[in-house]
């Protein structure tokens, strides 16, 4: 319980400090979109930051919370897919709505959320229940 | 070059987030999304614990910054947002893997984060390079083609 707190309080700090530090929104999927926009200037911030991302995975790979789901390569590639073509058309993903936007109140945030988590919800119960697990 | 920095201590932070929180473990966020009797609603106090945080800073910000700084974007709910979305909760309830945590689960060497990142960029450009054109060809609407100079500002939220 504790570490879901302290998880999320990083996770706040590190979207608070993209937005005072730089005005820019810490939202994963936004900022990978950015780099399709052959804007070199506005892309340097997204690859620093991905660049983090990376790196802390790169330290933390000894921490025992990283885990694979069962999932054959189809289901991976299928659902890449779905995420990567989804956040885009949606204009977010997790981190962009779930906690930028909703820390704003934004009701488009909002409501992107619930469908999300809802989607999810449905998706992952069926596979859930077809595979038995 | 201090862009540079707090972009890369800003994603830094949010990924140590991401690791501590169990938002990487795939397993996890299965077990949140499947309302199964072995339902885990724990990583609700991540998004909680990380909008309580966020909000706050946004908060204090808003008082020095100049207000339109902070001004939430005021774009429509509209079938984009609702279709992506939707799409999007599919293949992370397939998966288990969003955006975040898929990246810093590469950095970490997880094979099927990395398999799952090269679809979600093929993903990425299937509508950037793709069906985004398309929209924009068939339809000179704002509602349709996002307009690039908004879609920096706004691209998030």
């Amino acid at each position: 319980m504790f570490s879901e707190i302290l998880g999320g309080a990083l996770i706040g700090l590190g979207a608070s400090l993209a937005w005072v530090g730089a005005r820019r929104i810490a939202g994963v999927s936004g900022l990978m979109g950015t780099l399709f926009s052959g804007n070199w200037q506005r892309s340097i911030f997204p690859l620093a930051f991905l660049g983090g991302l990376l790196l802390s995975g790169v330290v933390l790979r000894g921490v025992s919370t990283f885990g694979s789901a069962p999932v054959p390569i189809w289901i991976l590639a299928l659902g890449g897919v779905l995420v990567g073509f989804g956040t885009q058309l949606g204009s977010g993903c997790t981190s962009g709505h779930g906690v930028c936007g909703v820390s704003r109140f934004s009701l488009r945030s909002i409501v992107a959320t619930l469908v999300f988590v809802g989607a999810g919800m449905l998706t992952a119960t069926l596979v859930a229940l077809r595979g038995g697990s | 070059m201090k862009t540079l920095l707090v972009a890369f201590a800003s994603g830094a932070l949010f990924g140590g987030g991401l690791v501590l929180s169990g938002m990487t473990d795939p397993r996890r966020i299965q077990a949140f999304l499947a309302l199964t009797d072995a339902w885990d609603p724990s990583l609700l106090l991540v998004m909680g614990a990380a909008v309580a945080v966020h909000a706050l800073v946004l908060r204090l910000d808003a008082r020095r910054a100049a207000p339109a700084a902070s001004t939430p974007p005021s774009g429509k709910i509209d079938k984009r947002l609702i279709l992506g979305a939707g799409i999007f909760g599919v293949g992370w309830g397939l998966t288990g893997y969003c955006p975040g945590p898929a990246v810093v689960s590469a950095g970490a060497v997880q094979l099927p984060a990395i398999i799952f990142i090269i679809a979600m960029i093929a993903g990425m450009a299937l509508y950037h390079l793709l069906w985004a054109r398309l929209q924009s060809g068939s339809s000179s609407s704002s509602e349709t083609g996002l307009p690039s100079n908004r879609a920096s500002t706004i691209i998030d939220i």
